[in-house]
């Protein structure tokens, strides 16, 4: 059985309209797989074995007819954020305790439209707030790779824990994620997995539990960047129901893939350089640069003023929203409700038991940058700040740069329940240094492996592109997956 | 800028959280921590920067004023603690 869940999606999708092997087969391995890892790893929070089978099955009868879709019969795993008709859909948080959606998200309907099978729902950091996955509800995630020789148990990152770990020990084919300020990117850095924030506005957001609207976006979490392209073509629509939403067709991902670099421009800009960054991360950073200068690629140095300022100015603006979003969650219309004195007193009890101690700290943090007298000096600020981060990046492309590489994250994975960490919130915070300019700007970033540190942990690269050119990225980080070969840690489970 | 714990409980209330006095002091130091760590945006010369409104480049989309969707009362009210015949029950606000 262990074979069927080493397939690509690519590989499954050959045998399957081959006929070599059927969706129901495809989908028993899975679940046995899940059955047998999830309890040290604690990818999944809801198993849909049931559900499973039955999809698979009308995936076998569509696959007879000559009806299949372009991910018929394809396993897939879902991120707890993504609201899925009758199914869990917390975002792993107690305040949404119970509650089951009477509707489907828009990215998720467009994978079932395509013939994919939902396994079940994914852990993930407590309304995808968090770089370790330790403030879900459900605890903690367990990175499948360990250090050599090692036994710590580590992180996958987050808020995408659920999803990375559960694509990098085959417990899916692939699995969605969202990214607010490199919730994709860096648990697919820290799990040797390829990871994708599109363009903001290429995935519909409806149906998607908010956490911070300007920057939330859908992508796909995959084993290789082949893979994320094609579940990247089937999640991408354009959607009536959600107003940001981009009306651009949406290409053909796995065409770009193998195309060549030759009279690409990829910039590299030095502000990505940062005190204390292991060498580990610099040499890997060089090793892309001269992957991508043999494949054809022109290399440009490039600069980035505002860098520093683009993590400072998320932790105003996304706050911010996610003290407006989650407003909601009230005791009234779905989810927990903790009885009070008074309406009010029920509402602070609720709120009180219902949310996580670092999603409090982001609503506190929200509220108080909101607030008379503050509302000039921090928010409108930081918007402003967010201009030149995004004129930063418009100048480096109008001078001809097709493609930005840098790192992904300062770090391979580090441990659970990491002291160092757990004291400073902010320290947790500078896991996204790399990755929050990107979603600041708006912009797609992709992460792939590029190689393991000496601990053996998988170091990630990402490319950062143009709006809407998702295929130049694809393109790119094919060539160096083909150089750096792919990850796969060791079964421990 | 810095909280003090007043401020907090203030804000707490703005946010309709109940904290306890462990919890609001705790939050003053994480607090005090991030504001610290954001301070570095005054740093910035930000005079005649238009603040970002929308990240891409996009009209309003519109669309005609028509009935689209309705008649789903069951499925709004499915989720909900405490319901009666297909309203929300909250306790009592007005006397």
């Amino acid at each position: 059985m262990s074979e069927l869940t080493s397939l690509t999606i690519a590989e499954a999708r050959q045998k399957l309209r081959a006929k070599e092997i059927t969706a129901t087969e495809l989908t028993e391995a899975y679940i046995s797989a899940i059955d047998a890892a999830n309890g040290q790893l604690n990818a999944y929070i809801k198993v849909t074995p049931d559900l499973a089978r039955l999809m698979a099955k009308n995936s076998d009868a569509r696959i007879a007819a000559g009806k299949a879709g372009d991910l018929e019969g394809i396993p897939l795993g879902i991120k707890d954020l993504f609201a899925t008709v009758g199914v869990h859909t917390q975002a792993c948080s107690h305040i949404l305790d119970g509650f089951e959606p009477r509707y489907e998200s828009t990215v998720t309907q467009n994978l079932w439209d395509d013939g994919a099978v939902m396994l079940g729902k994914l852990n993930m950091d407590e309304f995808a707030m968090g770089s370790s996955n330790e403030t879900s509800y459900y605890g903690a995630v367990i990175n499948p790779w360990r250090s050599a020789g090692s036994n710590q148990q580590l992180v996958p990152g987050g808020s995408s824990g659920g999803s990375a770990a559960a694509v990098a020990a085959h417990l899916c084919a692939g699995a969605t994620a969202t990214d607010t300020g490199g919730s994709i990117r860096q648990p697919a850095a820290f799990t040797g997995t390829v990871g994708i924030k599109p363009t903001y506005g290429r995935c519909s957001r409806w149906g998607t539990v908010a956490f911070a609207s300007s920057l939330d976006q859908a992508g796909p979490i995959a084993r290789d960047v082949r893979d994320a392209a094609i579940l990247l073509k089937s999640m991408a629509s354009v959607d009536a129901k959600d107003t940001t939403s981009v009306d651009l067709p949406v290409p053909d991902y796995e065409a770009a893939i193998g195309q060549s670099l030759k009279g690409m421009k990829i910039g590299i800009p030095n502000e990505y350089r940062v005190d204390g960054m292991p060498d580990e991360i610099e040499a890997i950073w060089r090793q892309g640069i001269t992957w991508l200068k043999e494949a054809g690629a022109e290399i440009v140095d490039i600069s980035l003023p505002h860098t520093k300022y683009a993590l400072p100015a998320y932790y105003i603006v996304a706050p911010a929203e996610a003290s407006s979003n989650l407003a909601r969650y009230d005791g009234v219309r779905y989810g927990l409700r903790v009885d009070g004195k008074d309406i009010v007193d029920m509402y602070e009890k609720t709120r009180a038991a219902g949310f996580g101690k670092e999603v409090k700290r982001r609503i506190m943090i929200g509220t108080y940058v909101l607030s008379a007298g503050y509302y000039d000096a921090y928010y409108i600020r930081a918007q402003k700040v967010r201009t030149l981060i995004k004129r930063d990046f418009e100048l480096a492309f109008d001078a001809g740069v097709d493609a930005i590489l840098t790192p992904a994250t300062p770090s391979s994975a580090f441990g659970v329940a990491d002291e160092n960490l757990a004291a400073d919130p902010v320290k947790m915070y500078l896991n996204d240094i790399f990755t929050v300019t990107v979603n600041m700007a708006g912009l797609p970033g992709i992460a792939v492996p590029a190689g393991l540190d000496q601990k053996g942990l998988p170091l990630g690269l990402q490319l950062i592109g143009k709006p809407f050119d998702e295929e130049t990225l694809f393109k790119t980080a094919h060539i160096i997956e083909q150089a750096a070969g792919r990850f796969t840690p060791a079964k421990w489970w | 800028m810095s909280v003090d714990l007043a401020t907090v409980k203030r804000v707490a209330r703005l946010a309709r959280i109940a904290v306890s006095e462990d919890e609001a002091n705790r939050m003053v130091g994480e607090l005090n921590g991030i504001l610290g760590f954001v301070e570095q945006l005054s740093e910035v010369n930000v005079d005649g920067v238009e603040a970002m409104t929308s990240v891409t480049p996009m009209a309003m989309k519109k669309r005609s004023d028509e009935v689209t969707d309705g008649g789903k009362a069951a499925d709004i009210v499915a989720n909900a603690p405490v319901t009666d015949h297909n309203f929300f029950l909250v306790p009592k606000v007005v006397e």
